[in-house]
């Protein structure tokens, strides 16, 4: 039995290495599991193994490949093999060089915060763009909310029958019905941002914003890069510190800068999980590399499922924009709101919008 | 009843004509040796929902079904208290100039008043099969007393106490992964992703189950199956979807795949008015 724990306590160790979340509790279910097993027959163990430690379908191919290293006499190599993608792009020393430092920060009177406001960020001096990151992680948005599932006493909603039984068998009598209401909780928000090459000006500032976001609903908040692939970047987003959570993002995503797909990462994002009941916030400039026919198709399926979908178009804030690009009229016809999203004034916009957004139709 | 291996549940389900592979029936048969909830993943229409009622039919035991969907919660997935009934029964005291409130505190949280939902009633009921299904659906915050019942079987009332199940019921507990179920729901359970059956095991499911059909028509009915995953759907059609398919097909007097008849009743299997389109558009139906 113990040879037995010791094999199974390494497998878990490889599996570990390997990224599957084999902890000591899944691997003590292991265990119970052989019990009931013939511990002798390979196939009894890839499936006990398999039942007990793996927790979702990402984690199936993983567990096959360390089973065969494993139990095939080779041991899968051990150590930190998931490697992290390389940073092509550091949102947070990009800022710092050339001698813009903090200190050099504007003095931000109110006559010239008017005038930040409303200017692109494309065109600001790093400063400027320091000083516009600054006030965006100050920005304390109002969330839409929802009915929750829990209930307070109110003066009106349903019949608390439990608290009327209560006073009346306290009371003898029934004298006063109570009621009932359901208590709010902030809507939840799903937010794409376009990391693309031609989003490059404006990425940070619109991942600064949803660090806002984050941080203000902390529970209500999703994001994602996309560009050339999907990349949840929620967990780096919760850090507190604005420019550690930038550093983090920054590591996390692997594709800044390169092309967009869109439509195939909307599908993606749809396949594993779902729009249901939230306001979901696509910033990007529509310059879709792939189909723009399935960008619409997918589209069409978010708006479905979404309580109200926004787009964030930095281009818009241009006073001769047009929604010209392929991505951008194909999506059209599945956008309730179309804002700008390249100034500071266009996010506190942006940020009402959230606060107050209702279901179309 | 004991069943002493996987295979021996394999054959056990067939009877009922369920085709489990070995995985799945080393799954179920671990839920029942452990008392551990199976925790089943996968497309919709791979027989998750179907698996927990072949279990329920050959233990001769009930099937306890909780469906989930958003807002559902606790009154109405573990216990409720019977108002209209406790309100009369007060007034019958009142009536009878009853004045002991304590004793007639004990009288209405009695037992009888107490309305049992799916929950409580799986752990009263003995032996049974808990289906928790879609709990995808249910808000996360319903998981969290999911896990509380499912960790050990019991049920707290504060005004009567705690129900605890003297046996553990078999839990099986599908998702069809539309949003991620916490970890720690997970970790107490037995995970298999089931997935769409191959082209042989799914010929063998559409014979078993519908002895009507002729070899022909599954082979062929199988393998526009195979080709509709294959094809970019919004929604694959899954095994109930290519049963359904098949029995439409049946019901019309189809003794193969004939593409007029396929096209009138791709409606079975497809639930898409774009896959339906592109399917046709593609000719995806006609024979390999």
């Amino acid at each position: 039995m113990r040879e037995l724990t010791a094999t199974m306590t390494g497998f878990a160790r490889t599996l570990r290495a390997a990224g599957v979340a084999a902890d000591h509790e899944r691997t003590q279910n292991l265990l119970r599991a052989l019990a009931h097993l013939d511990v002798t027959a390979r196939e009894d163990v890839y499936w006990a193994g398999r039942l007990t430690l793996c927790a979702g379908p990402d984690d199936l191919p993983r567990y096959d490949r360390c089973f065969a290293a494993y139990f095939g006499g080779l041991r899968a190599r051990d150590g930190r093999t998931a490697a992290r993608p390389v940073t092509r792009y550091s949102a947070a020393t990009d800022r710092g060089e050339g001698g813009d430092g903090p200190e050099e920060a504007l003095a931000a009177t109110a006559s010239t915060l008017d005038v930040l406001r409303h200017r692109d960020v494309a065109r600001l001096s790093d400063a400027e763009r320091a000083e516009v990151h600054r006030l965006l992680a100050l920005l304390r948005g109002r969330r839409r909310q929802r009915r929750s599932r829990r209930y307070a006493p109110s003066h009106r909603g349903r019949l608390d029958q439990r608290r009327t039984i209560r006073e009346a068998l306290s009371r003898g009598e029934v004298a006063r019905l109570r009621y009932r209401a359901h208590t709010v909780k902030p809507r939840r928000v799903v937010m794409l941002v376009d990391v693309s090459g031609s989003m490059r000006p404006y990425a940070e500032t619109l991942l600064r914003f949803a660090h806002a976001l984050a941080r203000n609903e902390p529970r209500a908040t999703e994001v994602y890069s996309v560009g050339t692939r999907l990349t949840p970047i929620t967990a780096e987003l919760s850090h507190r510190d604005p420019d550690t959570a930038m550093r983090l993002v920054s590591a996390a995503i692997p594709d800044w800068s390169g092309g967009t797909r869109l439509g195939e990462e909307l599908k993606e994002f749809l396949s594993v999980r779902h729009a249901r009941g939230a306001i979901v916030v696509v910033a990007s400039d529509g310059w879709e590399r792939g189909d723009p026919a399935l960008l619409g198709t997918q589209m069409s399926r978010l708006a479905r499922q979404a309580y109200r979908v926004i787009w964030v178009n930095p281009h818009k804030g241009q006073a001769d924009y047009q929604p010209l690009t392929g991505g951008m009229r194909a999506s059209l016809p599945y956008i309730d709101d179309l804002v700008a999203g390249h100034s500071l004034a266009a996010f506190e916009e942006l940020g009402e919008r959230l606060a107050h957004a209702r279901r179309v139709g | 009843m004991d069943i002493e291996s996987p295979a021996k549940l394999v054959e056990l389900l067939d009877r009922h004509a369920y085709l489990a592979d070995e995985g799945l029936a080393t799954a179920a048969f671990l839920a029942m040796k452990m008392g551990r909830p199976l925790f089943l993943e996968g497309e919709a229409g791979v027989g998750k929902t179907e698996l927990a009622k072949t279990l329920a039919a050959l233990m001769e035991a009930p099937l306890i079904r909780l469906q989930c969907y958003e807002g559902l919660d606790a009154a109405q997935a573990l216990y409720d208290w019977d108002f209209a009934r406790q309100l009369l029964h007060l007034k019958a005291a009142e009536a009878a100039g009853v004045t002991d409130v304590k004793a007639l505190e004990g009288e209405i949280y009695d037992r009888r008043f107490l309305i049992a939902r799916p929950l409580l009633k799986a752990l009263e009921t003995q032996p049974c099969v808990l289906l928790v299904d879609e709990i995808d659906r249910a808000d996360d915050e319903f998981e969290a007393f999911l896990l509380e019942v499912l960790s050990d079987f019991t049920i707290s009332i504060p005004e009567l106490g705690t129900i605890t199940a003297r046996t553990p019921p078999v839990v099986v507990v599908t998702s069809n992964r539309t949003r991620e179920v916490h970890d720690a729901l997970k970790r107490r359970c037995l995970y298999h992703w089931l997935r769409h059956p191959g082209f042989d095991r799914e010929v063998a499911i559409l014979l078993r189950r519908l002895p009507a059909c002729t070899e022909t028509l599954a082979v062929q009915v199988a393998g526009a199956a195979q080709r509709l995953r294959a094809a970019d759907l919004v929604k694959p059609p899954g095994v109930a979807e290519t049963l359904d398919w098949t029995e439409a097909l049946l019901t019309l007097g189809a003794k193969d795949l004939d593409p007029a008849l396929a096209a009138v009743t791709l409606g079975a299997a497809l639930k898409y008015r774009e896959d339906v389109e592109a399917v046709l558009a593609n000719g995806l139906l006609g024979h390999a």
